[in-house]
């Protein structure tokens, strides 16, 4: 059963995908600690830093295509699943420091000192053991992405509706998190970390490690996005996209199919969060900021949403953009991401995979109806056709 | 004559002295209905009468302000919503066709089979022999096996009518209810469909909502004439068009 999901979900390009993933997890590690750092191989610590950076925005943007590209939810607020994933990943750090901070507190965080807190907040408790500290990346995000989808969807709010009040979600979030006597730092958020499994954070090999970490979950990610989508629950889900009620009236739940997907793809947003903060090395409330959330959208809109693949392109393609812009102009980078999403949105509006792979299926409907004109026509020859089937 | 005790036993679908309005305007008004099995039904009225509205009541979308609504003597269909209704056996062709355009035919018969419609049980679904034959035996029905490996959305309008008809009888349901079949088609789809329900209605009970007089003498079957939310008149086509009531309020003189 498990093994013909799987199985199903190795179609031509996601088999290419995965295979270049899984290419870069080894080639770019090797190329970074194995080369002499003179020579025209050598890939510098700070790039791979920063490929790996937006492998997390990859598999951010994947998260988003899942309920927005097949289920037609438009959340402007999954940034606050990334966040939250990341936070949850920025406890298990600060509780590594140990002794070592500025204050030398074997137990509480230097903010904690600094803030007076006389013991760790209950839910700090556990969250030096990293399997706990794992467990709250996906069960965090999952749990706030249940609650909000089981009031959202099973009160029908669709559209424009619920895109809005993701984004008051996401908002809220960050105002609280902005506060102090929440316990996560305030506006300064956690960041001076020190080692993650006993490995120091900063050394090069623990930097390739979470490179190549980061490109394998994003193929694993994308596995299990593609097996979802290429199943019947898959077609289900872009029936729910494209005409709802017909889907309730065959007898679905409408309301579970998206609860099932928004908290799939909310836990995968809470990974790519995860694997982000050891690699810039801080978390803070910035990451809860509304527009964060919107340029998720753009990565997957200039990408094409629907295809998986597209998604992953659109965030490495549009954050190498941004990184090049912020250095070379900085003024310059908000109107070159305004303009572009003006142009996807007016010249591919299905995006860079989605015009490619359109261009392919209309040839190849073009071919099928040329097929089917050639003696058989409509209506009339239909009891013909009937005939000759038999 | 009939007791209302034994009309009620026997029904397939028992509607009494349903009311329902919206912002004060009277949608239905007491309406009785009753549906046997088995039996093929259409429905005449101006715009504005009610049809779709009862419709809506039938399967779920909307509730009523009063009145009874059966399925079978015994199933409350007031206290249900869409999805339940749909897996007792109700379903519902929409007045514009509703099909899923960016599947293939084949895909849009497939999730319309009356299987487990759970998240895990559509996520490990495989197909099996036998529901391939349905398919491929609804395909044969609805005149659509040259073209199942296509995309819906190239499919004519009556073609897309048809597949939506398609997806309800894979649903196996007990009883169909069908909002204007024919309206946007060619006078040869029309005839065809006309066909396709008679057929169809030899294994299940159908309720068709339809404008096209000439549709309905080709159905040949009972007709109710609704008008402001209640039953005008029940007959024969050439009964309740020669009732007084019906041509002032539809027909026209």
């Amino acid at each position: 059963m498990i093994s013909g999901f799987i199985f199903r979900a190795l179609e031509g390009k996601i088999i290419v995908a995965i295979a270049v993933l899984l290419g870069i997890a080894v080639l770019v590690p090797a190329l970074n600690l194995m080369t002499a750092p003179d020579s025209a191989l050598h890939i510098p610590t700070y790039v791979m830093s920063l490929f790996g950076k937006y492998l997390c925005y990859a598999l951010l943007a994947l998260a988003l295509d899942l309920v927005w590209g097949y289920c037609g939810i438009l959340s402007l607020g999954h940034g606050a699943f990334f966040a939250l994933g990341g936070y949850a990943m920025g406890m298990y750090l600060m509780r590594q420091i140990g002794p070592r901070g500025v204050y030398g507190n074997p137990v509480l965080p230097d903010f904690m000192v600094f803030l007076n807190y006389k013991e760790l907040p209950w839910f700090w408790y556990g969250m030096d053991w990293f399997v706990v500290a794992m467990a709250m990346v996906l069960l965090v995000p999952g749990l706030l992405a249940f609650v909000f989808g089981w009031f959202a969807f099973r009160s029908r709010v669709n559209g424009v509706y619920l895109s809005i009040i993701t984004q008051a979600m996401t908002y809220a979030l960050m105002l609280a998190f902005f506060r102090n006597d929440m316990g996560f730092g305030g506006n300064n958020g956690l960041t001076d970390f020190k080692d993650i499994l006993g490995f120091q954070v900063q050394a090069d090999g623990t930097r390739a490690v979470l490179f190549a970490l980061s490109a394998v979950v994003l193929a694993l990610c994308l596995l299990i996005s593609s097996a979802i989508v290429r199943s019947k629950f898959g077609k289900v889900l872009v029936g729910v996209r494209d005409a709802e009620s017909r889907v309730r009236f065959l007898g679905f739940r409408v309301e579970n199919i998206k609860l099932f997907t928004f908290v799939v793809s909310a836990m995968m947003a809470g990974i790519a969060g995860a694997l982000f903060v050891p690699q810039v090395g801080i978390i803070n409330p910035g990451e809860f900021a509304p527009a964060n959330s919107i340029e998720i959208v753009v990565w997957t809109a200039v990408g094409g949403r629907g295809t998986l693949i597209g998604p992953i392109i659109g965030a490495v393609l549009v954050n190498a953009g941004k990184s090049f812009f912020t250095g070379a102009f900085p003024e310059f980078w908000l109107y070159a991401l305004g303009s572009l999403f003006i142009f996807v949105t007016r010249f591919l509006p299905r995006g860079i995979v989605g015009t490619v792979q359109h261009g392919f299926k209309a040839r190849d409907a073009m071919r099928a109806a040329a097929d089917a004109e050639k003696g058989r026509g409509d209506i009339g020859t239909v009891a013909q056709t009937v005939q000759a089937a038999e | 004559m009939n007791t209302i005790a034994e009309t009620r036993a026997k029904s397939l679908l028992y509607l009494e002295d349903v009311s329902v309005s919206f912002d004060g305007f009277k949608a239905l008004n007491a309406l009785s209905f009753v549906v046997e099995p088995g039996e093929l039904r259409a429905i005449i009225g101006p715009n504005g009468a009610g049809k779709t509205t009862m419709m809506d009541i039938i399967t779920g979308k909307t509730r009523p302000d009063t009145g009874k609504v059966l399925f079978e003597d015994t199933i409350d269909l007031t206290k249900k919503d869409e999805a339940d209704i749909a897996q007792l056996g109700i379903g519902r062709k929409f007045q514009k066709p509703t099909v899923f355009e960016s599947h293939t035919v084949w895909d849009n018969l497939e999730l319309a089979l009356n299987r487990d419609r759970g998240v895990f049980g559509t996520l490990f679904y495989r197909l099996t022999p036998e529901d391939k034959a349905r398919i491929e035996e609804i395909l044969n029905t609805v005149r659509l096996t040259h073209r199942a490996r296509e995309y819906a959305a190239n499919l004519s309008h009556g073609q897309k009518q048809w597949l939506e008809i398609g997806m309800l009888l894979a649903q196996e349901p007990k009883l169909l209810l069908v909002d204007e079949p024919v309206a946007g088609m060619t006078d040869a789809e029309t005839v065809e469909t006309a066909i396709l329900l008679r057929e169809i209605a030899r294994t299940r009970s159908v309720v068709v909502v339809e404008h096209d007089m000439g549709f309905i003498r080709d159905l040949g079957v009972k007709v109710t004439c609704l008008a402001e939310g209640s039953v005008l008149a029940e007959g024969s086509i050439d009964f309740v068009s020669s009732d007084p009531k019906v041509i002032e309020n539809y027909l026209g003189r």
